[in-house]
Protein backbone atom coordinates (compact mmCIF):
# COMPACT_ATOMS: atom_id res chain seq x y z
CA UNK A 1 0.00 0.00 0.00
CA UNK A 2 2.89 2.91 1.11
CA UNK A 3 4.53 1.48 -2.07
CA UNK A 4 1.72 2.00 -4.40
CA UNK A 5 0.97 5.92 -3.12
CA UNK A 6 4.77 6.23 -3.70
CA UNK A 7 5.19 4.99 -7.16
CA UNK A 8 1.65 6.85 -7.46
CA UNK A 9 3.16 10.48 -5.98
CA UNK A 10 6.30 10.20 -8.36
CA UNK A 11 5.22 8.58 -11.46
CA UNK A 12 3.92 11.88 -12.64
CA UNK A 13 7.29 13.93 -12.47
CA UNK A 14 9.17 11.19 -13.29
CA UNK A 15 7.81 10.79 -16.50
CA UNK A 16 7.25 14.47 -17.35
CA UNK A 17 10.69 15.01 -16.66
CA UNK A 18 11.57 11.99 -18.63
CA UNK A 19 9.72 12.99 -21.62
CA UNK A 20 10.34 16.90 -21.63
CA UNK A 21 13.55 17.66 -19.80
CA UNK A 22 15.86 14.45 -20.71
CA UNK A 23 14.54 12.73 -24.04
CA UNK A 24 14.83 16.41 -25.76
CA UNK A 25 18.45 16.67 -24.53
CA UNK A 26 18.42 13.36 -26.49
CA UNK A 27 16.87 14.55 -29.62
CA UNK A 28 19.24 17.61 -29.51
CA UNK A 29 22.30 15.35 -30.12
CA UNK A 30 20.44 13.04 -32.54
CA UNK A 31 19.81 16.02 -34.96
CA UNK A 32 23.51 17.32 -34.76
CA UNK A 33 24.61 14.36 -36.03
CA UNK A 34 22.02 13.12 -38.28
CA UNK A 35 21.27 15.06 -41.63
CA UNK A 36 17.86 15.62 -43.31
CA UNK A 37 17.64 12.05 -43.95
CA UNK A 38 17.92 11.00 -40.88
CA UNK A 39 21.48 9.51 -41.60
CA UNK A 40 24.73 9.28 -39.55
CA UNK A 41 26.79 12.66 -40.14
CA UNK A 42 29.46 14.90 -38.68
CA UNK A 43 28.56 17.79 -41.33
CA UNK A 44 27.00 19.53 -37.99
CA UNK A 45 29.99 19.36 -36.42
CA UNK A 46 32.32 20.41 -39.53
CA UNK A 47 30.49 23.43 -39.72
CA UNK A 48 30.86 24.61 -36.58
CA UNK A 49 34.58 25.76 -37.71
CA UNK A 50 32.64 28.72 -39.50
CA UNK A 51 30.97 29.96 -36.37
CA UNK A 52 34.61 30.47 -33.99
CA UNK A 53 34.18 34.29 -34.60
CA UNK A 54 30.53 33.89 -33.00
CA UNK A 55 31.65 31.76 -30.12
CA UNK A 56 34.94 34.03 -29.43
CA UNK A 57 32.46 37.35 -29.32
CA UNK A 58 29.70 35.31 -27.53
CA UNK A 59 32.47 34.77 -24.65
CA UNK A 60 34.17 37.63 -24.58
CA UNK A 61 31.24 39.88 -24.58
CA UNK A 62 29.57 38.00 -21.89
CA UNK A 63 32.86 38.01 -19.48
CA UNK A 64 33.55 41.68 -20.02
CA UNK A 65 29.17 42.23 -19.13
CA UNK A 66 29.81 39.93 -16.30
CA UNK A 67 33.32 41.69 -14.84
CA UNK A 68 31.60 45.19 -15.59
CA UNK A 69 28.42 43.88 -13.57
CA UNK A 70 30.39 42.72 -10.54
CA UNK A 71 32.53 45.59 -10.69
CA UNK A 72 29.45 47.85 -10.15
CA UNK A 73 27.21 44.91 -8.40
CA UNK A 74 29.89 44.69 -6.20
CA UNK A 75 29.97 47.94 -3.64
CA UNK A 76 25.98 48.77 -4.71
CA UNK A 77 25.55 45.08 -2.57
CA UNK A 78 27.42 46.08 0.04
CA UNK A 79 25.88 49.34 0.32
CA UNK A 80 22.35 47.98 0.23
CA UNK A 81 23.14 45.67 2.57
CA UNK A 82 24.51 48.36 5.52
CA UNK A 83 21.70 50.25 4.57
CA UNK A 84 18.80 51.16 7.67
CA UNK A 85 16.80 47.92 7.76
CA UNK A 86 13.85 49.95 7.80
CA UNK A 87 14.65 51.70 4.32
CA UNK A 88 16.66 47.89 3.19
CA UNK A 89 13.63 46.64 1.85
CA UNK A 90 12.47 49.25 -0.25
CA UNK A 91 15.60 49.77 -1.85
CA UNK A 92 15.86 45.96 -2.47
CA UNK A 93 12.55 46.38 -4.41
CA UNK A 94 13.89 49.04 -6.31
CA UNK A 95 16.56 47.44 -7.44
CA UNK A 96 14.38 43.95 -8.16
CA UNK A 97 11.62 46.50 -10.17
CA UNK A 98 13.17 46.70 -13.47
CA UNK A 99 13.70 42.98 -13.74
CA UNK A 100 10.06 42.79 -13.44
CA UNK A 101 9.68 44.56 -16.84
CA UNK A 102 10.15 42.08 -19.82
CA UNK A 103 13.53 42.19 -21.63
CA UNK A 104 12.13 42.88 -24.52
CA UNK A 105 11.07 46.36 -23.61
CA UNK A 106 14.33 47.25 -21.53
CA UNK A 107 16.17 46.36 -24.31
CA UNK A 108 14.04 47.98 -27.29
CA UNK A 109 14.30 51.21 -24.92
CA UNK A 110 17.56 51.37 -25.34
CA UNK A 111 17.35 51.15 -28.85
CA UNK A 112 15.60 53.66 -29.04
CA UNK A 113 17.32 56.04 -26.70
CA UNK A 114 20.49 55.04 -28.33
CA UNK A 115 19.32 55.51 -31.93
CA UNK A 116 21.56 57.69 -34.41
CA UNK A 117 18.10 59.91 -33.93
CA UNK A 118 17.41 58.77 -30.42
CA UNK A 119 16.90 61.03 -27.52
CA UNK A 120 20.52 60.83 -26.32
CA UNK A 121 22.13 61.98 -29.99
CA UNK A 122 19.38 64.70 -29.84
CA UNK A 123 20.93 65.78 -26.51
CA UNK A 124 24.51 65.32 -27.78
CA UNK A 125 23.79 67.24 -30.99
CA UNK A 126 22.60 70.59 -28.88
CA UNK A 127 25.84 70.65 -26.76
CA UNK A 128 27.86 70.22 -29.93
CA UNK A 129 29.37 66.75 -29.37
CA UNK A 130 27.50 65.78 -32.61
CA UNK A 131 25.39 62.48 -33.33
CA UNK A 132 27.78 59.12 -32.19
CA UNK A 133 26.39 56.24 -33.68
CA UNK A 134 25.83 53.70 -30.82
CA UNK A 135 23.86 50.83 -32.02
CA UNK A 136 26.13 47.78 -33.69
CA UNK A 137 29.06 48.62 -31.87
CA UNK A 138 30.38 46.03 -29.48
CA UNK A 139 30.08 48.71 -26.43
CA UNK A 140 26.56 49.25 -27.25
CA UNK A 141 25.80 45.12 -26.74
CA UNK A 142 27.72 44.61 -23.75
CA UNK A 143 25.98 47.76 -22.21
CA UNK A 144 22.46 45.97 -22.95
CA UNK A 145 23.63 42.54 -21.42
CA UNK A 146 25.42 44.91 -18.22
CA UNK A 147 21.80 47.06 -18.15
CA UNK A 148 19.45 44.04 -18.16
CA UNK A 149 21.39 41.82 -15.61
CA UNK A 150 22.73 43.83 -13.40
CA UNK A 151 20.08 43.05 -10.63
CA UNK A 152 20.92 39.61 -11.45
CA UNK A 153 24.69 39.88 -9.82
CA UNK A 154 23.24 42.69 -7.50
CA UNK A 155 20.54 40.04 -5.53
CA UNK A 156 23.03 37.26 -4.50
CA UNK A 157 25.88 39.13 -3.45
CA UNK A 158 23.37 41.17 -1.36
CA UNK A 159 21.73 37.92 0.00
CA UNK A 160 25.21 36.30 1.72
CA UNK A 161 26.63 40.34 2.84
CA UNK A 162 22.91 40.56 4.79
CA UNK A 163 23.75 37.28 6.67
CA UNK A 164 26.99 38.30 7.90
CA UNK A 165 27.45 38.66 11.41
CA UNK A 166 28.47 42.21 12.21
CA UNK A 167 29.94 41.41 15.69
CA UNK A 168 32.83 39.12 13.26
CA UNK A 169 33.56 42.24 11.88
CA UNK A 170 33.50 44.53 15.04
CA UNK A 171 35.93 41.82 16.58
CA UNK A 172 38.19 41.48 13.19
CA UNK A 173 38.04 45.84 14.15
CA UNK A 174 38.89 45.76 18.27
CA UNK A 175 41.94 43.16 17.40
CA UNK A 176 43.52 45.42 15.35
CA UNK A 177 42.81 45.10 11.53
CA UNK A 178 42.12 47.66 9.52
CA UNK A 179 39.47 48.82 6.86
CA UNK A 180 41.15 47.01 3.91
CA UNK A 181 42.01 43.74 5.93
CA UNK A 182 38.72 43.56 6.99
CA UNK A 183 37.33 43.84 3.94
CA UNK A 184 40.23 41.19 2.22
CA UNK A 185 40.30 38.73 5.08
CA UNK A 186 36.47 38.66 6.28
CA UNK A 187 33.98 40.14 4.10
CA UNK A 188 35.31 38.63 0.65
CA UNK A 189 35.81 35.32 1.68
CA UNK A 190 32.35 35.11 3.40
CA UNK A 191 31.09 37.30 0.39
CA UNK A 192 32.56 34.32 -2.78
CA UNK A 193 29.48 31.91 -2.93
CA UNK A 194 26.88 35.48 -3.57
CA UNK A 195 30.00 36.32 -5.94
CA UNK A 196 29.91 32.76 -7.74
CA UNK A 197 26.24 32.74 -8.54
CA UNK A 198 25.72 36.44 -9.35
CA UNK A 199 28.29 35.44 -12.21
CA UNK A 200 26.58 32.60 -13.37
CA UNK A 201 23.51 34.30 -13.30
CA UNK A 202 24.99 36.60 -15.02
CA UNK A 203 27.29 34.68 -17.44
CA UNK A 204 24.59 32.56 -18.59
CA UNK A 205 22.03 34.43 -19.82
CA UNK A 206 24.50 36.75 -21.50
CA UNK A 207 26.67 34.27 -23.43
CA UNK A 208 23.26 33.08 -25.21
CA UNK A 209 21.04 36.32 -25.72
CA UNK A 210 20.06 36.73 -28.99
CA UNK A 211 17.46 39.70 -28.39
CA UNK A 212 20.17 42.16 -26.98
CA UNK A 213 22.53 41.51 -29.65
CA UNK A 214 19.87 41.61 -32.48
CA UNK A 215 18.16 45.52 -31.34
CA UNK A 216 21.36 46.91 -30.02
CA UNK A 217 23.90 44.86 -32.22
CA UNK A 218 21.97 46.82 -35.54
CA UNK A 219 22.19 43.73 -36.71
CA UNK A 220 26.08 43.46 -37.67
CA UNK A 221 27.09 41.39 -34.52
CA UNK A 222 25.87 37.84 -34.32
CA UNK A 223 26.52 35.87 -30.79
CA UNK A 224 25.94 32.20 -30.40
CA UNK A 225 22.04 33.08 -29.64
CA UNK A 226 21.73 34.60 -33.16
CA UNK A 227 23.42 32.07 -34.70
CA UNK A 228 20.82 29.23 -33.88
CA UNK A 229 17.98 31.56 -33.64
CA UNK A 230 18.66 31.97 -37.31
CA UNK A 231 18.98 28.41 -38.34
CA UNK A 232 15.63 27.54 -35.95
CA UNK A 233 13.41 30.25 -36.96
CA UNK A 234 14.21 31.61 -40.54
CA UNK A 235 16.83 28.95 -42.35
CA UNK A 236 15.32 26.04 -40.94
CA UNK A 237 18.09 23.84 -40.57
CA UNK A 238 17.36 22.04 -37.34
CA UNK A 239 20.34 19.81 -37.46
CA UNK A 240 22.88 22.95 -37.50
CA UNK A 241 21.06 24.40 -34.96
CA UNK A 242 20.76 21.38 -33.09
CA UNK A 243 25.08 21.17 -32.96
CA UNK A 244 25.39 24.79 -32.01
CA UNK A 245 23.00 23.97 -29.23
CA UNK A 246 25.04 21.39 -28.05
CA UNK A 247 28.28 23.44 -28.46
CA UNK A 248 26.55 25.99 -26.43
CA UNK A 249 25.38 23.56 -23.82
CA UNK A 250 29.33 22.42 -23.43
CA UNK A 251 30.32 26.09 -23.16
CA UNK A 252 27.63 26.28 -20.28
CA UNK A 253 28.45 23.11 -18.42
CA UNK A 254 32.40 23.61 -18.64
CA UNK A 255 31.74 27.31 -17.22
CA UNK A 256 30.06 25.98 -14.04
CA UNK A 257 32.02 23.47 -13.70
CA UNK A 258 35.22 25.76 -13.38
CA UNK A 259 33.39 27.86 -11.14
CA UNK A 260 32.30 25.34 -8.70
CA UNK A 261 35.59 24.34 -8.77
CA UNK A 262 36.75 27.79 -7.92
CA UNK A 263 33.89 27.98 -5.09
CA UNK A 264 35.04 24.76 -3.54
CA UNK A 265 38.36 25.76 -3.27
CA UNK A 266 37.16 29.61 -1.93
CA UNK A 267 35.18 28.41 0.65
CA UNK A 268 38.15 25.80 2.12
CA UNK A 269 40.55 29.35 1.82
CA UNK A 270 38.09 30.94 3.64
CA UNK A 271 37.97 28.73 6.19
CA UNK A 272 41.76 28.57 6.92
CA UNK A 273 42.26 32.30 6.68
CA UNK B 1 34.65 54.45 1.28
CA UNK B 2 30.63 54.23 2.20
CA UNK B 3 30.43 57.41 0.63
CA UNK B 4 32.01 56.38 -2.40
CA UNK B 5 29.63 53.58 -2.67
CA UNK B 6 26.80 55.36 -1.84
CA UNK B 7 27.11 57.20 -4.57
CA UNK B 8 27.62 54.39 -6.99
CA UNK B 9 24.20 52.67 -5.70
CA UNK B 10 22.69 56.03 -6.65
CA UNK B 11 23.76 56.02 -10.15
CA UNK B 12 22.69 52.30 -10.45
CA UNK B 13 18.85 53.41 -9.57
CA UNK B 14 19.33 56.10 -12.11
CA UNK B 15 20.61 53.64 -14.67
CA UNK B 16 17.94 51.16 -13.78
CA UNK B 17 15.07 53.74 -14.10
CA UNK B 18 16.05 55.49 -16.86
CA UNK B 19 14.71 53.50 -19.52
CA UNK B 20 12.07 53.24 -17.78
CA UNK B 21 11.22 56.96 -16.98
CA UNK B 22 11.95 57.64 -20.75
CA UNK B 23 9.20 55.51 -22.10
CA UNK B 24 6.85 56.23 -19.86
CA UNK B 25 7.19 60.12 -20.92
CA UNK B 26 7.47 59.23 -24.69
CA UNK B 27 4.02 57.26 -24.17
CA UNK B 28 2.42 60.09 -23.50
CA UNK B 29 3.84 61.70 -27.01
CA UNK B 30 1.19 62.87 -29.08
CA UNK B 31 3.67 62.66 -32.24
CA UNK B 32 4.91 59.62 -33.86
CA UNK B 33 8.37 59.82 -32.72
CA UNK B 34 10.16 58.52 -29.60
CA UNK B 35 12.47 61.16 -29.33
CA UNK B 36 10.58 64.08 -30.25
CA UNK B 37 7.99 65.36 -27.50
CA UNK B 38 5.39 67.52 -29.34
CA UNK B 39 2.39 67.24 -27.08
CA UNK B 40 0.59 65.66 -24.29
CA UNK B 41 -1.91 62.74 -25.50
CA UNK B 42 -3.23 59.72 -24.52
CA UNK B 43 -4.69 58.25 -28.45
CA UNK B 44 -1.59 55.76 -28.01
CA UNK B 45 -3.59 54.04 -24.91
CA UNK B 46 -6.77 54.95 -27.29
CA UNK B 47 -5.06 52.66 -29.83
CA UNK B 48 -4.24 50.17 -27.53
CA UNK B 49 -7.14 49.54 -26.48
CA UNK B 50 -8.99 49.32 -29.30
CA UNK B 51 -6.67 47.19 -31.13
CA UNK B 52 -8.41 43.62 -31.03
CA UNK B 53 -4.94 41.61 -31.58
CA UNK B 54 -3.37 42.95 -28.51
CA UNK B 55 -6.70 42.43 -25.98
CA UNK B 56 -6.01 38.52 -27.94
CA UNK B 57 -2.44 38.69 -26.89
CA UNK B 58 -3.61 39.67 -23.32
CA UNK B 59 -5.79 37.28 -23.16
CA UNK B 60 -4.12 34.40 -24.45
CA UNK B 61 -0.78 35.34 -22.44
CA UNK B 62 -3.55 34.88 -19.28
CA UNK B 63 -4.80 31.21 -20.39
CA UNK B 64 -1.33 30.07 -20.51
CA UNK B 65 0.00 31.88 -17.55
CA UNK B 66 -3.01 30.71 -15.66
CA UNK B 67 -2.80 26.76 -17.27
CA UNK B 68 0.81 26.25 -16.92
CA UNK B 69 1.08 27.50 -13.20
CA UNK B 70 -1.66 25.64 -12.14
CA UNK B 71 -0.85 22.17 -13.75
CA UNK B 72 3.39 23.08 -12.42
CA UNK B 73 1.63 23.53 -8.88
CA UNK B 74 -0.39 20.36 -9.23
CA UNK B 75 2.66 17.99 -10.75
CA UNK B 76 5.41 20.13 -8.96
CA UNK B 77 3.53 19.74 -5.36
CA UNK B 78 3.10 15.90 -6.29
CA UNK B 79 6.84 15.47 -7.46
CA UNK B 80 8.43 17.24 -4.03
CA UNK B 81 6.52 14.67 -2.00
CA UNK B 82 8.14 11.86 -4.20
CA UNK B 83 11.36 13.14 -3.50
CA UNK B 84 10.65 13.89 -0.06
CA UNK B 85 9.49 10.40 0.34
CA UNK B 86 12.29 8.79 -1.13
CA UNK B 87 14.37 6.78 0.81
CA UNK B 88 17.10 5.59 -2.12
CA UNK B 89 19.79 8.38 -1.63
CA UNK B 90 21.07 7.72 -5.18
CA UNK B 91 17.42 8.26 -6.90
CA UNK B 92 16.70 10.92 -4.72
CA UNK B 93 19.59 13.07 -5.80
CA UNK B 94 19.31 12.11 -9.60
CA UNK B 95 15.19 13.21 -9.31
CA UNK B 96 17.23 16.56 -7.64
CA UNK B 97 19.91 16.70 -10.34
CA UNK B 98 16.67 16.36 -13.23
CA UNK B 99 15.09 19.00 -11.57
CA UNK B 100 18.31 21.61 -11.95
CA UNK B 101 18.26 20.91 -15.84
CA UNK B 102 16.24 23.56 -16.82
CA UNK B 103 17.42 25.68 -14.14
CA UNK B 104 20.82 25.45 -15.32
CA UNK B 105 20.10 25.17 -19.04
CA UNK B 106 19.82 28.73 -20.73
CA UNK B 107 16.38 29.73 -21.89
CA UNK B 108 17.50 29.05 -25.76
CA UNK B 109 18.53 25.39 -25.32
CA UNK B 110 15.50 24.30 -23.10
CA UNK B 111 13.06 26.10 -25.89
CA UNK B 112 15.28 24.54 -28.75
CA UNK B 113 15.31 21.23 -27.55
CA UNK B 114 11.86 21.40 -27.13
CA UNK B 115 11.38 22.70 -30.02
CA UNK B 116 13.32 19.73 -31.70
CA UNK B 117 11.46 17.17 -29.79
CA UNK B 118 7.66 18.50 -31.00
CA UNK B 119 9.30 18.92 -34.63
CA UNK B 120 10.32 14.95 -33.91
CA UNK B 121 7.30 13.89 -32.79
CA UNK B 122 5.00 15.56 -35.21
CA UNK B 123 7.26 14.28 -38.33
CA UNK B 124 7.30 11.04 -36.77
CA UNK B 125 3.42 11.02 -36.80
CA UNK B 126 3.00 12.90 -40.41
CA UNK B 127 1.51 16.26 -38.87
CA UNK B 128 2.04 19.34 -40.82
CA UNK B 129 2.41 21.60 -37.73
CA UNK B 130 4.50 21.22 -35.14
CA UNK B 131 3.72 23.60 -33.08
CA UNK B 132 0.51 24.54 -30.91
CA UNK B 133 -0.91 26.05 -27.79
CA UNK B 134 -0.48 22.31 -26.48
CA UNK B 135 3.42 22.13 -27.35
CA UNK B 136 3.54 26.04 -25.81
CA UNK B 137 1.97 24.57 -22.68
CA UNK B 138 4.24 21.76 -22.26
CA UNK B 139 6.61 23.83 -22.43
CA UNK B 140 5.80 26.34 -19.62
CA UNK B 141 5.34 23.56 -17.59
CA UNK B 142 8.33 22.29 -18.24
CA UNK B 143 10.40 25.20 -17.42
CA UNK B 144 7.84 26.15 -14.24
CA UNK B 145 7.98 22.81 -12.65
CA UNK B 146 11.33 23.02 -11.10
CA UNK B 147 10.19 26.50 -9.00
CA UNK B 148 7.27 24.87 -7.82
CA UNK B 149 9.53 21.98 -6.45
CA UNK B 150 12.01 23.86 -5.27
CA UNK B 151 9.06 26.53 -2.86
CA UNK B 152 7.55 22.86 -2.04
CA UNK B 153 10.86 20.55 -0.98
CA UNK B 154 12.16 23.14 1.85
CA UNK B 155 8.61 23.49 3.71
CA UNK B 156 8.19 19.38 3.38
CA UNK B 157 11.67 18.86 4.66
CA UNK B 158 10.66 21.69 7.85
CA UNK B 159 7.30 19.95 8.63
CA UNK B 160 7.30 17.24 11.56
CA UNK B 161 7.09 13.78 11.00
CA UNK B 162 5.41 12.78 13.97
CA UNK B 163 2.54 14.64 13.56
CA UNK B 164 1.95 12.81 9.94
CA UNK B 165 1.89 9.70 12.46
CA UNK B 166 0.29 11.00 15.36
CA UNK B 167 -2.62 11.42 13.08
CA UNK B 168 -2.50 8.12 11.72
CA UNK B 169 -1.87 6.98 14.93
CA UNK B 170 -5.52 8.26 16.14
CA UNK B 171 -7.09 6.87 12.76
CA UNK B 172 -7.02 9.17 10.19
CA UNK B 173 -5.83 7.30 6.59
CA UNK B 174 -3.04 8.52 4.91
CA UNK B 175 -4.60 10.32 2.34
CA UNK B 176 -6.92 12.00 5.17
CA UNK B 177 -3.69 12.75 7.12
CA UNK B 178 -2.10 14.36 4.65
CA UNK B 179 -4.97 16.77 3.56
CA UNK B 180 -5.18 17.88 7.25
CA UNK B 181 -2.01 17.65 8.75
CA UNK B 182 1.33 17.67 5.91
CA UNK B 183 -0.93 20.07 3.85
CA UNK B 184 -1.44 23.05 5.99
CA UNK B 185 2.14 23.47 6.80
CA UNK B 186 2.89 23.68 2.95
CA UNK B 187 0.41 25.84 1.61
CA UNK B 188 2.76 28.40 1.90
CA UNK B 189 5.38 27.22 -0.45
CA UNK B 190 2.71 25.70 -2.69
CA UNK B 191 1.34 29.42 -3.04
CA UNK B 192 4.85 31.05 -3.51
CA UNK B 193 6.12 28.28 -5.67
CA UNK B 194 2.58 28.83 -8.25
CA UNK B 195 2.79 32.94 -8.28
CA UNK B 196 6.12 32.42 -8.96
CA UNK B 197 5.35 29.98 -12.12
CA UNK B 198 2.41 32.56 -12.65
CA UNK B 199 4.72 35.35 -13.47
CA UNK B 200 7.54 33.29 -15.05
CA UNK B 201 4.96 31.93 -17.36
CA UNK B 202 3.70 35.48 -18.18
CA UNK B 203 7.10 37.03 -18.59
CA UNK B 204 8.67 34.50 -20.64
CA UNK B 205 9.76 35.17 -24.35
CA UNK B 206 12.55 33.07 -25.40
CA UNK B 207 10.98 29.75 -24.93
CA UNK B 208 7.72 30.62 -26.26
CA UNK B 209 9.32 31.78 -29.20
CA UNK B 210 10.46 28.75 -30.26
CA UNK B 211 7.49 26.57 -28.86
CA UNK B 212 4.46 28.01 -30.37
CA UNK B 213 3.02 28.96 -33.33
CA UNK B 214 0.02 30.24 -34.27
CA UNK B 215 -0.59 31.20 -30.26
CA UNK B 216 0.44 34.89 -29.74
CA UNK B 217 1.01 35.67 -26.45
CA UNK B 218 2.40 39.35 -25.05
CA UNK B 219 6.13 39.17 -25.39
CA UNK B 220 5.72 37.56 -28.75
CA UNK B 221 3.32 40.08 -29.73
CA UNK B 222 5.85 42.67 -28.46
CA UNK B 223 8.96 41.15 -30.28
CA UNK B 224 6.78 41.30 -33.31
CA UNK B 225 6.12 44.99 -32.97
CA UNK B 226 9.84 45.63 -31.93
CA UNK B 227 11.00 44.38 -35.20
CA UNK B 228 8.83 46.87 -37.36
CA UNK B 229 9.06 50.80 -37.33
CA UNK B 230 8.99 52.52 -33.71
CA UNK B 231 5.94 53.83 -32.56
CA UNK B 232 4.47 55.18 -28.95
CA UNK B 233 2.02 52.52 -29.01
CA UNK B 234 4.44 50.08 -27.79
CA UNK B 235 5.73 52.23 -25.19
CA UNK B 236 1.99 52.68 -24.23
CA UNK B 237 1.57 48.79 -23.66
CA UNK B 238 4.86 48.21 -21.85
CA UNK B 239 3.95 51.37 -19.52
CA UNK B 240 0.77 49.51 -18.50
CA UNK B 241 2.61 46.23 -17.89
CA UNK B 242 5.04 48.50 -15.63
CA UNK B 243 2.20 49.75 -13.56
CA UNK B 244 0.61 46.58 -13.04
CA UNK B 245 3.83 45.03 -12.15
CA UNK B 246 4.47 47.99 -9.70
CA UNK B 247 0.40 47.65 -7.83
CA UNK B 248 1.16 44.07 -7.71
CA UNK B 249 4.36 44.24 -6.09
CA UNK B 250 3.32 46.81 -3.63
CA UNK B 251 0.63 44.49 -3.39
CA UNK B 252 2.60 41.41 -2.17
CA UNK B 253 4.96 43.13 -0.15
CA UNK B 254 2.36 45.41 1.69
CA UNK B 255 0.49 42.28 2.48
CA UNK B 256 3.82 40.27 3.35
CA UNK B 257 3.93 43.03 5.75
CA UNK B 258 0.95 43.28 7.66
CA UNK B 259 1.28 39.32 7.87
CA UNK B 260 4.68 39.79 9.70
CA UNK B 261 3.42 42.59 12.07
CA UNK B 262 0.38 40.40 12.52
CA UNK B 263 2.70 37.41 13.73
CA UNK B 264 5.26 39.40 15.80
CA UNK B 265 1.91 40.52 17.75
CA UNK B 266 0.37 37.63 18.35
CA UNK B 267 4.49 36.22 18.98
CA UNK B 268 4.67 38.99 21.31
CA UNK B 269 1.54 38.76 22.89
CA UNK B 270 2.32 34.98 24.24
CA UNK B 271 5.83 35.95 25.04
CA UNK B 272 3.72 38.25 27.76
CA UNK B 273 0.91 36.21 28.38
CA UNK B 274 3.96 33.47 29.21
CA UNK B 275 5.95 35.86 31.65
CA UNK B 276 2.70 36.36 33.52
CA UNK B 277 1.81 32.46 33.72
CA UNK B 278 5.74 32.42 35.14
CA UNK B 279 5.59 35.22 37.71
CA UNK B 280 2.01 33.55 38.79
CA UNK B 281 3.93 30.40 39.24
CA UNK B 282 6.49 32.15 40.72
Amino acid sequence: MKKLTKVFVNSPYVVWSALFVIVPLFIVIYYAFTDANGAFTFDNIVALKDYGHNFRISIGYSLIATIITLIIGYPVAYELSKAPPKTQKIQMMLVMLPMWMNLLIRTYTWMNILDNNGILNKILSLLGLGPVTFLGTPGAVIFGMVYNYLPYMILPIYTVMAKMDDSLLEAARDLGCNGFNVWRRLILPLSIPGVISGITMVFVPSVSTFYISQKLGGGKIMLIGDTIERQMQSNYNYHLGASLSLVLMVIILVSMFIMNRFSDGAGEGGMVA
Amino acid sequence: MRIANKIIKWHVYVFLYLPLVIMIFFSFNSAKSTSVFEGFSLKWYGELFSSSDTLEALRNTMILAIASAFIATVLGTLAALGIYMVRNKIYKQSMLSVTNIPLMNPDIVTGVSLMLLFVFVGRALGFSQYLNFWTLLIAHVTFNLPYVILNVLPKLNQTDKSLFEAAQDLGAPPPRAFFMVVLPQIVPGIISGAIMAFTLSLDDFVISYYTSSGFQTLPLKIYSMTKKVVKPDMYALSSLIFLVVLVLLLGSNIFQMRAENKTSRVLRKEQKARKKSKEIAV
